[in-house]
């Protein structure tokens, strides 16, 4: 159960092609994560596979079923929002068992699967509250109860963490991946943050105008990135990105180099630059280096504690084992 | 000091918000005191305000004199019936104004509400006689087709402002969760726009019962609601200012005490969406 496979889906609003023409299939019980810029259409691909929104052109496949034209509650899909979207006039417990309610399970099952689910979730103590009176992870924590009790063919989740402040949202990501371990139910996850792409997928699918751009685990997209776009895209701090002579040298248009490819001394090196901005974090260290003639601002990332502060004059290694090359068109070589 | 300044301020915001209500408040006032005076007290030079022989003898006559029953029965009708019409046409539309919006959609909007700039009298002629035509004049079925009618605008607004507020993304969480549209709209749109359909009926009945132009334009003494009642002891009376008083306060509590009990409900219709 969770198989789900786009076959040339197009999707147009008027006369503007959102989703050009796309193939994709969603293994059974993979945890499947769209990523991309704003406006990159990944909400809209999310929301056509719910039934929310109709293709213009194309077919999708749910189980081998074709449920291009069925209605979002027939596809046996389950759906986190971003804004949680609960019902504010219910309580808790209301609000898990509104699924079953509606797919007319006994009242005995309902009580038996919402308490399963707030057990799972933490919710127990919740379960007569209204949402108004719930922090923010708890309301998505009842978001993801009212999907599980559903026992649904696939979650989808669109950006349902973005709400959050930056502790909570840690917290949330890894109580996912746990639920995705335990369910072993297909996951679709929609975010702009590569961070969770990078740390929750089985597949991170990297969307751009509509196209894909990239499929493959993290670690591919992170060694073989297919084209500048996704190896911006992908990584934190952002690969280096060099064009003209230097490039040239390896034989390419562009090169890119990872700011963690890049080792920094005080007194030798092939680059040199000042250092304009230094991010200490304890664990490791970013400098943002100017006027190495190759681009605006080279990235450094170093382990630990290095000090370098504003002004000072360093010098760059770059691995060049793992150096990316790319073509005038932004495609990978070799 | 400066919390100083800060209660002086609001002490004087305070006086003059207070003041401004009494003004306001004041007309009211002075019927509700004038109905419990002699008509010569009620005229007397210089204004008597409050120590003067209280008397409940205009109600009697008032009462004595008019059916003030069947009046107050036909302002319930009106009022009542011409709210409950137009929430049934109004729901519907403002629904679809709301979620499923069209390119046009604005433009609609904006032309219901100009039709609320156009001056009553300017339509009465044609309006008028199509009631005699139609046999509609003087019936409480024809006035209350038109107080629907001349409240549809602002219904339809105020639903629309409401429903608009509703989060389409919880309508899709039902659609998802495997509401029909008759599910989706009996157990999550209903019960959020409660709130929002119980002021807007409340608004509507104080606009339909207090309507004094086609009411009285377009009634004679059959269907003639409490404005009538109010009328017919302004013109043929002549300065009996007691008994006109009486007659208004008598038309004019059933709304009053409306209002009082629900200013909460009409303050969050009225300024819903301003202040979140």
């Amino acid at each position: 159960m969770g198989r789900i496979v786009l076959e040339s889906v197009t999707k147009k609003f008027g006369n503007t092609e959102v989703i050009p023409p796309l193939d994709l299939t969603i293994e059974e019980g993979e945890f499947v994560v769209f990523v991309g810029p704003s406006g990159c259409g990944k909400s809209t691909l999310l929301r056509l596979i719910a039934g929310l929104e109709d293709v213009s052109s194309g077919v999708i496949k749910i189980d081998d079923n074709d449920a291009t034209d069925l209605a979002p509650a027939k596809r046996g899909l389950a759906m986190v929002f971003q804004s949680y979207a609960l019902y504010p006039h219910m309580s808790v417990r209301k609000n898990i068992t509104f699924p079953l309610r509606m797919a007319g399970l006994s009242k005995a099952e309902q009580d038996e699967r919402v308490t399963k689910a707030a057990e799972v979730l933490n919710l127990s103590d919740y379960l007569d509250r209204r949402p108004g009176q719930l922090s923010g992870g708890q309301r998505q924590r009842v978001a993801i109860g009212r999907a599980i009790v559903r026992e649904p063919s696939a979650f989808l989740f669109d950006e349902p963490l973005s709400n959050l402040d930056a502790a909570l949202r840690v917290g949330m990501r890894l109580e996912i991946s746990e639920l995705h371990k335990r369910l072993e139910t297909t996951m679709i996850y929609v975010t702009h943050d590569q961070v969770e792409a990078m740390t929750m997928a089985d597949k991170i699918v990297v969307l751009r105008a509509g196209n894909i751009e990239q499929v493959g685990s993290p670690l591919e997209l992170y060694h073989s990135p297919r084209n500048t776009f996704v190896a911006g895209f992908i990584g934190s701090p952002k690969m280096n990105l060099i064009d003209g002579e230097e490039a040239a040298k390896y034989g390419a248009h562009t090169i890119g180099i990872r700011p963690e490819h890049i080792s920094v001394s005080g007194s030798e090196g092939p680059w040199s630059g000042k250092v304009v901005v230094s991010e200490h974090l304890g664990s490791d260290t970013f400098f943002h280096i100017h006027g190495t003639g190759l681009a605006d601002t080279i990235t450094v990332r170093v382990d630990g504690e290095v000090n370098f502060k504003y002004g000072d004059r360093v010098y760059l290694t770059p691995r060049d084992d793992v150096i990316h090359k790319f073509d005038a068109e932004g495609l990978r070589i070799g | 000091m400066a919390r100083a300044v800060t209660t002086q301020r609001k002490t004087l915001n305070t006086l003059i918000a207070w003041s401004i209500g009494f003004v306001i408040f004041f007309p009211i006032l002075w019927t509700i005191l004038t109905s419990f005076k002699t008509e010569a007290q009620a005229i007397n030079d210089p204004p008597l305000f409050l120590f003067f022989d209280w008397t409940l003898e205009n109600y009697a006559v008032v009462q004595e004199r008019s059916n003030y029953m069947r009046f107050l029965w036909n302002s319930i009708f009106l009022a009542g019936g011409s709210t409950l019409l137009g929430i049934i046409i109004a729901v519907p539309a403002a629904w679809s104004m709301a979620f499923v919006p069209s390119n046009r959609t604005k433009d609609i909007l904006m032309w219901m509400l100009s039709t609320k700039m156009l001056p009553a009298v300017g339509v009465l002629y044609p309006i008028y006689i199509g009631f005699v035509k139609l046999g509609l004049l003087d019936s409480r079925l024809g006035l209350m087709i038109i107080l629907m009618l001349i409240n549809l605008p602002i219904i339809i607004w105020m639903l629309y402002t409401y429903f608009k507020e509703i989060p389409g993304e919880i309508l899709e969480a039902a659609r998802m969760d495997g509401a029909s549209l008759k599910d989706e709209i009996l157990y999550v749109l209903t019960p959020m726009a409660i709130p929002g359909i119980a002021s807007t009926v409340l608004l509507n009945v104080i606009l339909a019962w207090n309507e004094a132009f086609w009411t009285l334009n377009l009634t004679a003494a059959k269907a003639a609601p409490l404005t009538a009642f109010i009328a017919s002891y302004s013109s043929p009376e002549g300065l009996f200012f007691a008994k006109l008083s009486a007659a208004s306060t008598m038309a004019i509590a059933p709304i009053l005490i409306l209002g009082w009990f629900s200013q909460k409900q009409l303050v969050r219709g009225l300024t819903f969406g301003a202040v979140k």
